[in-house]
């Protein structure tokens, strides 16, 4: 109960001692204001990169490509919130990727069907009714309403199941994989209603758009770049918001944010149901890009792969997980017109070397390059103590799993 | 016991009971918390003084009665608890190390701040943090990481944090472990300035340190209540004296 004996060896003040008199620096610093505005640069650098020099330097396949590496980057930035923030391991976002998916898929599949119609694989596979539920998704604020309306729905259900049970660590990582498993069967078994195993393919519009016009093609790849800088400028917002703190001091140490008069489930809810939107609005934009959505593309090896590219690029830092979600779409497309067969090696030896050398992913080669200079430049003085949060952030890994 | 002689927050503890499978960490309590004096809570270790506040603060699951404002917090969640008024320090310093003093003291005061303000960036400091900061002593350490800071002012960061989230009852949970003869006193001075308008209970095994500044002082014993009174009083207890200087000499002096 009341140990006392361990007490005094705590925490020795010789070397705090410097520190205690060290004057506090001035909030307005340049140095502040570079690492708080900073990574506006980098969004402002990757949206002309995505949004001015992809659309007029690469080819129509190459840049269809790109807008489904960008859906995808969707899905992965809200699990760099869900897990490199708050510390939950989602192994399971292809739900709510393919929940915004086949919504938006169901839509498009009814605009080839017109008024009154019924999409064919539904005569093919059936008899030629189409299940009630499937009518709203004729009109298409309706479609977009439920592609935020219904990951949120289901998100709050499973969340609040799960967190306000207080279940954690690998137990979520495992709960959520499930999901995935689950609902990739579902989609398989109702072959009449979902398409079954082949999904839902065959698009000809796009909102009224002629899918087969380059001109349409690149609008709808600038739409779905446009997305993932919107939410990049989004999360950047969060992060540094009160919420943001929270966020992170609610995953390095839960049990203390109760004792602060916060439920940890609801800081945790909130990130958990924000991915889920962030991952659905992904895969309503991964629709008319591929042109096909199945149950491969949401199971839970897809779900997997969305994680590794997080973890690949870094699951804590701003941009991280959406460049490694690029980065792994195009490494898989590469790889796998170059070596069909082994490219799943290539990824996992990739992969585990990252992990390995780079606990942090890609992105906190930055953080610890800069700490490598600083530490030249000035002798070993004050604490960064504006920026502590934020490179903290990018170097350390909380055990997740623990 | 009418409540017009007491402060207006007080804490009324009936028979409060906490049971490890048989084995009764805390058998039986009453006690009074009054608003408005350091009340110190002694004892020999494993006398459940510890216990008795996890109880308090929903940590363990109790039977019996704590009422607070005409809420009976033995039911209640640890964070209701803490939004009714009630905190709690614990034996080691557990604020978040990577974050600045300020940061630290924002985030406790966040609990009264309406959801949506938490999605803006802090922009001022809030008036409530910047007075923590004044009456803790660490304005100048403001912008600090919290894991730079020596061991007693984690702990003033500590009581500074539950003076934002304007704690009207605070268990202390042997703050002064481990301090230096200097920081003591400026702990004992710092609660002295802030226990007027609220109810401080302060777990303790330095005696010194209890004789100084404590206006109240309740000892424990194997779950049960032992003695209460004055500082006097309780030296002067018989039963006291026997736990003390019987069976744990070396307590008294750690």
């Amino acid at each position: 109960m009341t140990m006392t004996a361990n007490k005094s060896i705590e925490q020795p003040d010789a070397e705090l001692g410097a520190q205690g008199s060290v004057q506090a620096r001035p909030m307005s610093s340049l140095a502040q204001r570079l690492s708080t505005y900073g990574p506006l640069i980098g969004i402002v650098v990757l949206a002309f990169l995505l949004l001015v020099w992809a659309p007029s330097s690469l080819s129509t396949f190459r840049l269809g490509n790109l807008g489904r590496y960008c859906a995808l980057a969707l899905a992965s930035m809200g699990i760099g919130l869900a897990w490199g923030r708050g510390g939950m391991l989602v192994l399971g976002q292809g739900v709510f990727f393919g929940l915004g998916a086949y919504a938006m898929a169901m839509h498009m599949k009814l605009e080839v069907a017109g008024p009154g119609g019924v999409p064919d694989f539904m005569t093919l596979y059936g008899d030629g009714t189409m299940p009630s539920w499937w009518e709203p998704f004729r009109s298409g604020p309706f479609t977009l309403f439920a592609i935020v309306a219904v990951p949120l729905v289901v998100s709050f259900l499973l969340g609040y199941a799960i967190l306000k049970r207080r279940v954690k660590g690998s137990y979520f990582a495992i709960l959520t994989q499930a999901m995935a498993v689950a609902f990739a069967t579902l989609l398989i078994a109702t072959i009449k209603q979902t398409g079954g195993f082949n999904g839902l393919n065959t698009f000809s519009t796009f909102f009224g758009h002629n899918l087969y016009n380059p001109e349409v093609q690149t609008n709808i790849y600038r739409l779905a770049a446009g997305l993932v800088i919107v939410f990049l400028v989004i999360l950047w917002q969060l992060y540094r918001s009160r919420y943001g703190e929270l966020l992170v001091a609610t995953r390095d140490a839960e049990e203390r944010i109760r004792f602060l008069g916060y439920d940890p489930a609801n800081i945790k809810l909130a990130a958990f149901m924000i991915a889920a939107v962030m991952a659905s609005i992904g895969g309503a934009m991964f629709v008319p890009v591929v042109g096909i959505i199945s149950p491969s593309s949401v199971d839970a090896s897809a779900s997997i792969l969305l994680v590794a590219g997080v973890a690949l690029g870094g699951r804590a830092s701003l941009f991280g997980p959406a460049l490694g979600a690029i980065a792994v779409g195009y490494g898989r497309s590469t790889l796998s017109e170059n070596f069909p067969t082994q490219w799943t090696y290539f990824l996992g030896a990739l992969f585990i070397v990252v992990v390995l050398v780079l606990p942090g992913g890609v992105a906190s080669l930055w953080s610890m390059l800069r700490l490598q200079l600083s530490s030249v430049q000035r002798k070993p003085s004050s604490t960064d103590a504006d920026a502590g949060l934020n490179e903290s952030l990018e170097n350390d890994e909380p055990a997740v799993l623990a | 016991m009418t409540a017009s002689f007491l402060g207006e927050d007080y804490l009324e503890i009936r028979n409060l009971t906490v049971d490890f499978d048989g084995f009764k960490a805390i058998d039986g309590v009453d006690l009074t918390l009054q608003q408005g004096r350091l009340h110190f809570l002694i004892g020999p270790n494993g006398a459940g003084k510890t216990t008795l506040v996890d109880a308090l603060t929903g940590l363990v699951s109790a039977s019996g009665a704590a009422l607070f404002r005409n809420h009976d917090i033995l039911a209640m969640k640890s964070h209701k608890i803490v939004r009714l008024g009630i905190g709690r320090t614990f034996q080691t310093a557990s604020v978040f190390e990577k974050l600045s003093v300020l940061q630290n003291l924002d985030i406790a005061a966040g609990v009264h701040r309406k959801a949506r303000q938490s999605v803006f960036a802090r922009g001022n400091v809030p008036e409530r943090v910047e007075e923590a900061l004044d009456t803790i002593g660490l304005a100048a350490l403001a912008h600090q990481p919290a894991g730079t800071l020596a061991h007693g002012q984690k702990q003033w960061l500590e009581i500074g944090m539950l003076l934002v989230q304007n704690a009207q009852l605070m268990f202390l949970d042997e703050t002064v472990a481990g301090m230096s003869g200097d920081e003591r006193e400026e702990t004992g001075e710092l609660l002295k300035r802030i226990v007027a308008d609220r109810t401080i209970v302060v777990i303790e095994h330095d005696m010194d340190f209890m004789r100084r500044y404590a206006d109240f002082v309740t000892v424990m014993h194997t779950g049960k209540v032992l003695a209460e009174g004055t500082v006097a009083e309780v030296q002067a207890d018989q039963r006291v004296q026997e736990v003390y200087l019987g069976t744990t000499t070396e307590e008294t002096n750690v």
